[in-house]
């Protein structure tokens, strides 16, 4: 199963487009906000918060369908399936690959991008916190998403048109998690509201991304 | 000789023939029920004190509401069937009933703004019922989409099937965390709208008519849609076999 | 029956004991519509069964329900768990990675070693180091072909496996099946209409195809 987690981050780096871009996204949405919103310090650091949770969230959608297709297309996927790995375990995997390389890079680069946005410096751990805490889910969601779209030409505005609601738990208690310790205030609801979502997703979803998984094979 | 089970019902030439009977009594008595209960409500009753006659709005938005939830959890249940039973029936009348819930929730979305344009001088607020719709809204589009996407047809069943399924969820966990969402902005319990505690008893019972009829509507599109479906599967098989 | 493979090295001992593989009876679907029914036969260890039939009758569906990818319309077949490989004409190479970083990954999935003998059974010896996406297509089949050298499975479902393969290429394959797997106790079906040189039995698929449909399955339930 390492075998498998260790391919994808191979693939994922080698091959372009998954690693940087993201990251790159990122900082796009982030400096198209201020040309929106105006420069108000004010404004922006009221709402950075937001911004940042969700511009993670779109960036994390970026390279949701490539988790499969890729190995769609050229039989792979059929192959795992007929390998002694768990297509839930398949499923985990993935979505682990996702983690590791567009959840936590953007987990660490959102404080960063945050003094773009004038966020409050109290709230940089918080930011990083909740986003490595929530991303896990984005990328569990995200690869439930992918499997269900798996079989479909052109299917990435399908993928976000289904995964972007599902997302909603996590970007509220994400977001108002780091809005709470930006003000002082208790953070422990939202933290746990967020991790329990984020454990909940990583159990229970992959049994329905592996069911997917075999319905498209059929 | 085999024992009858209501399962053969819904076998879809079974289907056909008792619905073709059914519709035309379902949607007379939608009729009659929306008929009375809108009438009633919106003329015969008394304007209320505060909100004067807009509360009268609430005989098209409570209903539709309703509709909206119990129509998705209609599909909930007709997905699950058809993921443990494989009865064609359930898994088309799923996909019928998506287009019927997402007008009940547009309805609902549509009234709730109207009534709240008196209400908070704003055609909308992120109040948490309102939003938990919205939500729903864009669920009900994602199933849409999905069942448009695929070809073939029990694939589709398929795959929507589990999509309502961990939608259900989602949405559920959506609710608590718009309430959580809400109540951090300080703006007061009082934006809810709350059917039981503002509607006096003169008001109640035609807006009882005006969910009957509602009910009725839903059950008789339902019905009028899975028979649609039913005779476009039936149509493809057709031709299927003559190209064999 | 008992099977001495035409060209094996060694001679093997005759399993008249139960076959590795048994169909009875099977119906096949693709796509809701049933194609093929009423498939028996048995395949004893160290033979080769050919499926043959023109395009579209059937042969990658049953390939893909043998193999476990999609279930049966109805009867039933044996087969020992854990033992199956599927391969069809889509290689499942990684372009970004090197040959050895391929093989190397499937034989990790399946708890091998990559075995030696691979590299030159399949005449890719010197493309080691190579990235597998400058590769010509002959060689990534070869590559593809040597994934079931390195998984080692006792029971291959293969469905074109000689596609862009000239014909040193397919006599390598060819060796393989015969000296390697066939002789030691395995057992291969193979969709193909190449002839590979093999002392394998042949079955025709046309006369499987499925005339009266099921009325449980797709479309016709609504006839």
């Amino acid at each position: 199963m390492i075998a498998l987690l260790h391919r994808d981050l191979l693939l994922a780096t080698r091959a372009g487009g998954g690693f940087g871009l993201g990251l790159v996204f990122f900082l796009i949405v982030v400096v198209l906000v201020p040309f929106g919103v105006g420069p108000e310090t004010a404004i922006l650091s009221r709402i950075a918060p937001g911004i940042l949770w969700v511009a993670a969230l779109l960036a994390a959608l970026l390279s949701l369908d490539r988790i499969f297709a890729l190995d769609h297309e050229d039989g792979s996927l059929s192959l795992l399936a007929t390998a002694p790995i768990p297509l839930e375990a398949v499923a985990v995997i993935k979505a682990a690959a996702h983690w590791l390389t567009t959840g936590v890079p953007l987990a660490i680069a959102a404080p960063v991008l945050g003094v773009l946005l004038h966020l409050d410096p109290s709230a940089f751990g918080f930011v990083v916190v909740t986003l490595l805490l929530g991303t896990p889910a984005l990328s569990v969601i995200g690869t439930f998403g992918a499997a269900l779209t798996v079989g479909i030409r052109r299917g990435g505005l399908l993928l976000s048109l289904i995964v972007l609601p599902l997302y909603v738990p996590t970007l509220i208690f994400g977001a108002e998690a780091v809005r709470r310790g930006v003000d002082g205030q208790d953070t422990a609801t939202p933290l746990l509201m967020l991790g329990g979502i984020t454990a909940g997703a990583v159990a229970l979803l992959p049994f329905a991304t592996a069911a997917v998984l075999r319905m498209n094979l059929r | 000789m085999t024992i009858m089970s209501m399962w053969e019902y819904a076998n879809p030439k079974r289907f056909m023939g008792w619905t073709g009977h059914v519709l035309p009594w379902a949607f007379g008595g939608a009729a009659v029920c929306l008929t009375v209960g809108l009438i009633w409500g919106f003329f015969f009753t008394p304007d209320e004190m505060r909100q004067g006659s807009t509360v009268k709005i609430i005989y098209l938005h409570v209903p539709a509401a309703l509709m909206a939830i119990n129509a998705w959890i209609m599909m909930l249940v007709a997905s699950l069937i058809w993921l443990v039973r494989r009865h064609h029936v359930s898994a088309l009348a799923a996909k019928a009933a998506a287009p019927v819930g997402v007008t009940m929730t547009l309805i609902a979305l549509a009234t709730g703004a109207i009534w709240g344009q008196p209400m908070w001088g704003t055609y909308w607020a992120w109040d948490p019922r309102l939003t938990s719709f919205m939500i729903l809204f864009l669920f009900y589009l994602g199933y849409m989409a999905l069942w448009a996407a695929i070809d073939d047809p029990d694939m589709a069943a398929d795959l929507t099937s589990v999509l309502c399924m961990v939608g259900s969820v989602f949405a559920l966990m959506s609710r608590y965390a718009v309430n959580f969402w809400n109540q951090g902005l300080h703006q007061g319990a009082s934006l809810s709208l709350d059917k039981e505690k503002n509607v006096a008893d003169v008001f109640y019972q035609p807006l009882l008519f005006a969910i009957a009829g509602f009910v009725l509507l839903f059950f008789a599109l339902v019905l009028l849609r899975t028979r649609t479906e039913i005779r476009t599967r039936r149509l493809r098989a057709l031709i299927r076999r003559e190209g064999q | 029956m008992c099977c001495y493979p035409k060209g094996a090295a060694l001679r093997q001992p005759c399993y008249r004991s139960s076959p590795v593989l048994s169909v009875q009876n099977l119906a096949v679907a693709r796509g809701g519509a049933t194609v093929l029914a009423g498939l028996s036969f048995d395949v004893p260890a160290g033979e080769a069964l050919i499926l043959r039939g023109p395009n579209g009758v059937g042969k990658t569906t049953l390939l893909r329900t043998l193999a476990g990818l999609q279930g049966a319309v109805s009867g039933h077949f044996e087969c020992p768990a854990d033992e199956g490989a599927y391969a069809s004409h889509a290689d499942a190479v990684k372009s970004a990675l090197t040959v050895e970083e391929n093989l190397q990954f499937w034989a990790d999935i399946y708890g091998n070693a990559v075995p030696d003998m691979v590299w030159d059974q399949f005449d890719i010896r010197d493309l080691q180091t190579r990235i597998a996406g400058t590769l010509s297509a002959g060689q990534k089949r070869r590559l593809g072909l040597a994934r079931l050298g390195v998984i080692k499975r006792k029971v291959l479902f293969l469905d074109e496996p000689t596609v862009s393969l000239d014909g040193f290429s397919v006599r390598l394959f060819a060796d393989y099946l015969r000296d390697q797997h066939l002789a030691q106790g395995g057992i291969a079906i193979i969709a193909t209409h190449v002839d590979l040189d093999l002392a394998a039995t042949t079955l025709e698929l046309e006369p499987f195809t499925a005339t009266d449909h099921q009325t449980d399955t797709g479309d016709e339930a609504f006839l």
